[in-house]
């Protein structure tokens, strides 16, 4: 493992299969919680408690506890037995001759029969996830693929092996892969079984694949313009339209907000010092002066923590969202195509119609093929409302709680203040 | 913010009223642990007084140019009286700012002794960018009333400065003050700046107690500036923080008009941004009062600072007054032994000219006995005047010192409970916002 950074990341060392505690485990185990899985923040005032026992961490949308919410809350799975759970977790950095790079440990657990085992864990690099999503996009284009973190980092603006970036990192692939793992279509990918359960993936890349959906589809890139989308393809276009600028405008608030309070903080930062050198020279205002100042430094370290908290799970969950409506926009596009070739195909045999020759079967495949594409698009976006709105929910309550939290320690500090500063009045009062 | 609840009756040095506070620093003959309430002579003990409104006027001014100007009314009201029951008329009068200052100068001459309030800034300064610096500025001019109200109280509570006449002229009789005050004669008593910038360079033997407190103002100036100044930066960033939350209001407003299910919870949580925005004005509004309060100590400092120069310049009259005395003494025995032991222009001419006659020798050593009892008398005289000084003014210092301890204090607590409001008022919000999120 390498040394050198400044925060190294942790080197926990790949855990045996065994002892990957199965979240749906009927064991009682009153074991510390695995640390990898949980965000290292511990567990804040309103745990939740998983199955097993342990207490979880709901401030990540990406932690186990939005699984549980999504078992709690969503409706389709009610019923539906949860038979596939993934997690992403333990980043390691490797240095090689060529280069250095992340990997994450993906861990596996599954009573599927498409796996010939029941559990699974193994590194991945990013690299592999763009790969398994590329797949995707290709074996399953009627399906609304999750996204992936941002691919290409500025190499001297952002410090790719920072703990924070790599962290932030983490999440959202832990994310991607479970959005995959709660789909019912895609999750049944043979390339999504590849990338959790292969040694080697690059074996697997080559072979000529049967997917459960049948051949693979090839879609004309342009050449066909559709007549017009379906009213509600069009209202899911314009939506995505404005909500992505929607998304934009708070990313742009958040920001600044994040600006403010660091300038905020650096004139705290000066702030509370003054009154320590103030009480250097009092006698009876000694004690309440450094008092105050202990009391700005720390409201000053509550308010890092929420810039800090801010700017890793906040902005890049929103940011992330953006890049969901992207490839959604796209998959809306390839349907208008579908529609455009059929229509296309369509036009052209009905010129023909006086022949009275029966509906050729391509422009059948043709037909089939919109009706698929449409079905699949509405149950996805079905889907991905449902899970827009439990992620904003999470995200926005997330936000709120992380500045009540921040409020509430410079309300403990003040409060424990006042008796400081009230103190000597009380002495005096006695001794009259 | 009245001074010290707690007072002891001592010698009477004072005509006017002899109330000072014991402090364990006190080294004239006090009988600790004798406690008498305050209010026995102090003018608030007769009379209420308030500033209870401010105006603009306009008028010519001296050089017959037309300016505008704000006035301040002063009401008073006897005491005694509204204790019965009864509610007798205010007294009422107006007054300008340089009035007040006119006042405030008097006040300085007349008892160099005492620690003399300072009044509120004559300009604004320490402003934050909302805050206007412009002296007609209506938030201005309140903060000012209550800043000169302030002032007034502080000086009719005082043990010395409330039995002034001229300072219940300046409550009572509106017309014909300020000629009165000038009668007085103050001016011509005033020390020249001159004169005391030379003393504090020149002055030998000034009581260490001073100059130890001239460094205490010193720094006390110091640090009180800079924490004012960067509360005010503070401020102008704590604003901006709050304010670009009111733009959460307007864009969760506009996405809720495109959700079905999560439109309501948006655009309800807009709303309880939108009272966070807002929120900050009255928070930092409070914040100026506690800033005000700091600004009164800063000014003090000035006046500590005042004080003491006070006592350097009689310190080194007297020097002066010893000075001369002994070489007028030295030249009394030159004269009378005929020896000269230092070079002088005396010296020097006697021997070029030639020694004086007997006649004239006798009429100066005549001239100088008189000038020597003369001498002794001055010497004698400011010996009194700057022990007098010493002991009045470091009595007024340990009643200001106790002052300055109990006032910042509060102003601590009250900034402390005003951030502990912040706080909840911001827990209060989010709170509701979160609620509002819950139900998306």
């Amino acid at each position: 493992m390498s040394a050198g950074t400044p925060r190294a990341l942790a080197s926990s060392g790949q855990k045996p299969i065994q002892d990957i505690r199965h979240p749906l485990s009927a064991e009682e185990s009153a074991l510390s919680r695995s640390p990898d899985v949980l965000h290292p923040g511990g567990a804040g005032e309103r745990d939740l408690i998983l199955p097993n026992g342990t207490p979880v961490d709901t401030s990540s949308p990406t932690s186990s506890s939005s699984l549980l919410n999504r078992l709690q809350l969503d409706d389709d799975l009610d019923g539906e037995t949860r038979d596939l759970f993934v997690t992403v977790e333990d980043p390691k950095k490797h240095v090689s001759t060529m280069e250095t790079y992340i990997t994450y440990r993906v861990c596996t657990k599954t009573t599927r029969t498409e796996f010939d085992l029941p559990e699974y864990s193994l590194r991945r690099r990013y690299q592999d996830f763009d790969w398994l999503r590329n797949k995707l996009e290709e074996s399953q284009p009627t399906h609304l693929i999750p996204p992936l973190p941002e691919k290409f980092v500025m190499k001297g603006v952002v410090d790719r092996f920072s703990e924070e970036f790599v962290e932030t990192r983490r999440k959202a692939l832990d994310k991607f892969l479970k959005r995959v793992a709660d789909h019912p279509v895609l999750s049944f990918n043979e390339h999504f079984n590849a990338f959790l359960s292969a040694k080697d993936l690059n074996k697997r890349q080559g072979l000529a694949l049967l997917t459960k959906m049948g051949e693979s589809v090839k879609y004309v890139t342009g050449g066909y313009k559709v007549r017009a989308r379906p009213v509600e393809f069009a209202a899911m276009g314009d939506y995505l339209d404005l909500f992505t600028q929607k998304l934009g405008t708070i990313d742009r608030i958040a920001q600044r907000i994040i600006k403010e309070q660091s300038e905020f903080l650096m004139e705290l930062r000066e702030y509370g010092p003054v009154y320590s050198s103030w009480s250097s020279f009092e006698e009876d205002l000694h004690d309440p002066l450094e008092g105050v100042s202990g009391c700005v430094s720390n409201c000053s370290s509550a308010l890092e923590e929420l810039t800090e908290d801010m700017s890793e799970d906040f902005l890049p969950v929103l940011r992330e969202y953006v890049l969901y409506i992207e490839s959604m926009k796209n998959v809306l596009k390839k349907r208008d195509q579908v529609q455009a070739e059929y229509e296309t195909k369509l036009e052209a045999v009905v010129f023909r119609e006086d022949k009275k020759t029966s509906v050729p079967a391509d422009v059948e495949k043709c037909q089939d093929r919109v009706e698929c594409f449409n079905a699949d698009l509405k149950a996805d976006w079905d889907r991905w409302e449902n899970n827009k709105r439990q992620d904003f929910r999470q995200l926005l309550t997330g936000m709120s709680d992380k500045n009540i939290q921040y409020y509430e320690k410079c309300l403990a500090a003040w409060e424990s203040l006042i008796p400081l500063l009230q103190d000597k009045q009380e002495a005096k009062g006695e001794t009259n | 913010m009245l001074a010290c609840d707690y007072l002891v009756c001592t010698q009477a040095s004072f005509p006017f009223c002899s109330l000072f506070v014991i402090h364990k620093y006190d080294t004239t003959n006090l009988t600790p642990g004798i406690i008498y309430n305050i209010w026995d002579t102090s003018l608030l003990k007769k009379m209420e007084i308030s500033v209870a409104e401010a105006e603009k006027r306009t008028g010519k001014n001296a050089v017959n140019m037309q300016e505008t100007y704000t006035v301040y009314l002063i009401e008073t009201r006897p005491v005694d009286a509204a204790s019965e029951g009864t509610n007798p008329a205010l007294d009422s009068l107006w007054r300008r700012y340089s009035e007040f200052e006119l006042l405030r100068n008097y006040l300085l001459v007349t008892y160099p002794f005492a620690v003399v309030p300072p009044l509120p800034e004559k300009r604004a300064e320490f402003v934050w960018h909302k805050l206007s610096a412009d002296n007609m500025d209506p938030d201005f001019v309140e903060r000012r009333r209550v800043g000169l109200e302030n002032f007034l109280l502080r000086v009719a509570s005082h043990p010395v400065l409330s039995s002034d006449k001229i300072f219940y002229l300046f409550l009572t009789e509106e017309n014909g003050w300020k000629e009165t005050v000038f009668e007085t004669g103050f001016q011509a008593k005033a020390d020249s700046r001159l004169k005391a910038l030379n003393a504090t360079f020149r002055v030998k033997n000034p009581d260490k107690r001073f100059a130890e407190m001239k460094h205490y103002g010193d720094e006390l100036q110091s640090v009180i500036s800079q924490l004012l100044r960067v509360r005010a930066r503070a401020a102008d960033r704590l604003y901006g923080v709050y304010k670009v939350h009111g733009n959460y209001g307007r864009v969760f407003s506009e996405w809720s008009a495109i959700e079905k299910e999560m439109g309501d919870g948006l655009q309800s949580a807009g709303h309880h941004m939108d009272a966070y925005a807002a929120s900050v004005d009255d928070i930092l509004e409070e914040e100026e009062h506690y800033a005000d309060q700091l600004k009164e100590y800063l000014f003090y400092a000035d006046a500590l600072r005042y004080m003491c120069r006070k006592h350097e310049l009689t310190q080194y009259e007297l020097e002066m007054a010893v000075q001369d005395l002994t070489s007028k003494k030295q030249q009394q025995e030159e004269l009378a032994t005929g020896t000269i032991r230092t070079f002088s222009l005396k010296g020097m001419t006697s021997k070029l000219f030639g020694q004086e006659t007997p006649e004239q020798r006798e009429a100066k050593l005549k001239m100088l006995e008189t000038q020597i009892e003369e001498g002794e008398e001055q010497v004698k005289e400011r010996n009194a005047e700057c022990d007098e000084f010493v002991k009045s003014a470091w009595v007024d210092i340990e009643r200001f010192k106790e002052q300055k301890d109990h006032d910042l204090r509060e102003s601590l607590i009250s900034y402390a409970i005003m951030q502990i409001s912040m706080c909840k008022k911001g827990i209060q919000v989010w709170n509701n916002a979160k609620e509002c999120f819950n139900k998306m």
